[in-house]
């Protein structure tokens, strides 16, 4: 029995292996792809890139261009680009959290049924795919649409104002699609949350608004933190919602991507840009992990 | 050039069937999105035996996109000429086994020469349906706001400053390069198919970029929609894009009347073709199928539902009067002299064009 259990590997690797697995098999290899054909140059070919490595005459050539890197530096669309979708992910998650907030606090407070009702509706819209609910978005948004047409209606305005096809629209539909993510690590948080804190304190005198503010807060920066990820990772890259509802003002990086990729046919450039983009994102993904890893420790 | 992502929706869920079937007798079309009359495949399908999976795109982008990745899994596909030229010097397609393809004499011989400067010795290529980009127009409200001399057959119209700054109704243009590059080019008296950088940084450029704030938006499909309701009352378009508007503003009984005109300074033509990419699996049934379009019977039964022009002449007594007869569909000899195929570009003038048009939009 004791040799076996020497030859077998140790059992902790059951449980380390599948999330290893799974890192390894959906981002590691599918960035080292990626990364490879960054380094590469564009070729009317199929795949349209040149090989980097190759075997000549019993030698094995390896031709690294990084010239591709810094193109990205030298155009000023692509730092723009990068900053208006950091600009554009940084104020949807503020506005996501002012709106998820309350509402998962409010969720929290609810008495079970309604809290799982209110849940569900949190997560309905999920159910439909998003590119037809920006859809709907649009027949709301439009000249022609719900808002504008109840709007002159009621004689508040003489001209269809111009919603769709701006930058607020873009921030509607990041905030539209993304408020679930806020507000489920956030109603998590808040549901765990000990009430006998508060009891306690308002026993010691401390009055609702003084709670809330040196009890429940502190305590659910976790979550807010959670959410804030949540939202705000995915939403530098969306393409979607910038592409129907967007107009021209503001350029995001992932339709950059799409261009470089697409109409310029660029696959060694486009694959710069989103490996310069996982760079851009990797600040706030390793502070989010550090803090992770913080708060374990701490339940511990 | 033509996005139209609406129609992603139709193509995700086709997808899901295609992913199904690969036995014999099988074929996989891949053709653009409402690009066929509604009974054709059924048509093909009872008089070979040979089952269609039948799928659909919305841009030469997606298209090009994946033929470039490889293994697509289609028999058949449908790029534009000027894409497919490029996609050649990949080498990416079969040549055409002509003795299979017994209509292949019935093809327009001016259109074969003129489509053997993309596809030498047509090779590659068999054309499918043709249209032009010009002017999707609503006269009235046009009319109502630049007077009765509105220049309605000129692309002065929207690129004279004066003209479309007045035109407060809804403007659309094309969200492509090479589509507005190449009219724009040849409204300022140059090259629409210039490979010299400078064109597409000087003139063109500042006139572009002066009509922008006037431009309601720069989309390849939404106008279809708006110029229908009367949401837009001028768009760039493609002709059977148009003629898609029309009939729908027809249908919805609204009031809103559309028209389609190709500019007398002349515009850009396309022509749409049938090839097999190189890793296909059933060649004998793509070469089948395309064989079956181009029967005049069939391609008169196309065009009479999409609106587009066939280059099977045998076919034309067979398309309806109304069509047949409209000169922004068949356009007559005049008006084919002065129009032009987008020519293929080095890869670093896409990026130039490219990036210029960037610039338009974003003002960067």
């Amino acid at each position: 029995m004791n040799l076996l259990r020497r030859w077998l590997p140790d059992r902790r690797w059951g449980v380390i292996a599948p999330p290893f697995l799974w890192l390894s098999l959906f981002f590691v290899i599918p960035f080292a792809l990626v990364f490879k054909i960054s380094l590469s140059e564009m070729a009317i070919a199929q795949p349209p890139y040149v090989p980097l490595l190759e075997y000549l005459d019993g030698v094995l050539n390896v031709r690294l261009n990084f010239g591709n890197y810094t193109w990205l530096f030298d155009d000023p669309l692509y730092a723009d680009a990068y900053l208006s979708s950091l600009g554009i992910a940084a104020w949807s998650t503020v506005i996501c959290l002012a709106i998820g907030y309350p509402m998962a606090y409010a969720i929290s407070k609810m008495r079970g049924s309604l809290q799982n009702l209110c849940l569900l509706l949190v997560v309905l819209p999920s159910w439909t795919s998003l590119l037809i609910r920006v859809y709907a978005w649009m027949g709301i948004l439009k000249n022609d649409g719900i808002i504008n047409n109840v709007l002159l209606a009621v004689g508040l305005i003489a001209e269809p104002l111009r919603l769709l096809n701006t930058t607020g629209a873009v921030y509607v539909g990041i905030v539209y699609a993304y408020l679930p993510f806020m507000v489920l690590p956030l109603y998590a948080n808040l549901t765990r949350m000990d009430p006998r804190l508060l009891e306690a304190a308002a026993d010691l005198g401390a009055r609702p608004l003084t709670r809330f503010l040196r009890i429940t807060l502190p305590l659910s920066v976790g979550g807010v933190i959670a959410g804030s990820m949540l939202v705000f990772i995915p939403a530098v890259g969306e393409f979607v919602v910038p592409e129907l509802l967007g107009g021209n003002e503001a350029t995001m990086i992932g339709k950059v991507l799409w261009g470089e990729f697409f109409a310029n046919r660029d696959w060694p450039v486009a694959s710069a840009v989103a490996t310069l983009m996982l760079l851009v994102l990797i600040l706030p993904i390793l502070l989010f992990h550090r803090y992770q890893s913080r708060e374990l420790e701490v339940a511990r | 050039m033509r996005i139209r992502i609406r129609r992603w929706l139709i193509a995700v869920a086709t997808l899901g069937v295609s992913l199904l079937a690969h036995a014999e007798g099988e074929l996989n079309v891949y053709n653009w999105n409402n690009y066929i009359a509604a009974d054709t495949i059924a048509r093909f399908e009872a008089e070979t035996g040979i089952h269609v999976t039948y799928d659909v795109f919305d841009s030469n982008e997606v298209l090009e996109g994946k033929l470039l990745a490889g293994r697509t899994g289609y028999d058949v596909v449908v790029p534009t000429s000027n894409f497919m030229a490029r996609q050649i010097q990949a080498g990416i397609y079969l040549p055409l086994d002509k003795a299979r393809l017994t209509h292949y004499g019935d093809l327009d011989p001016v259109l074969m020469a003129d489509l053997a400067v993309v596809d030498p010795g047509n090779t590659y290529g068999v054309p499918y349906m043709e249209g032009t980009e010009g002017l999707g127009i609503n006269r009235a409200m046009i009319i109502e706001r630049l007077g009765e001399d509105a220049p309605l057959d000129s692309w002065d119209l929207v690129f004279k400053l004066e003209n479309l700054a007045r035109l407060d109704c809804g403007v659309a243009f094309l969200d492509s390069p090479v589509d507005m590059w190449s009219p724009v080019l040849n409204y300022l008296g140059k090259d629409p198919n210039s490979t010299n950088p400078s064109d597409y940084q000087g003139e063109a450029l500042a006139l572009m970029k002066s009509l922008k704030p006037y431009v309601t938006y720069f989309h390849s499909s939404k106008y279809i929609d708006d110029l229908a309701t009367g949401e837009i009352c001028v768009a760039v378009g493609y002709s059977g894009d148009v003629a898609q508007a029309m009939l729908a503003a027809e249908e919805a009984g609204n009031g809103v009347e559309v028209d389609y005109v190709i500019p007398k300074e002349g515009s850009l033509r396309f022509v749409d073709m049938f090839a097999i990419p190189k890793d296909a699996r059933h060649v004998v049934e793509a070469h089948r199928f395309i064989d079956f379009m181009t029967r005049p019977d069939i391609a008169a039964a196309n065009t009479n539902a999409i609106w587009y022009a066939n280059p099977v002449p045998a076919a034309t007594p067979m398309v309806s009067e109304a069509i047949r007869n409209d000169p922004s569909i068949y356009p007559p000899e005049a008006v084919v002299k002065k129009l032009w195929v987008a020519r293929v570009m080095p890869p670093k003038l896409d990026r130039v064009m490219n990036r210029a048009w960037t610039e338009v939009k974003s003002g960067r």
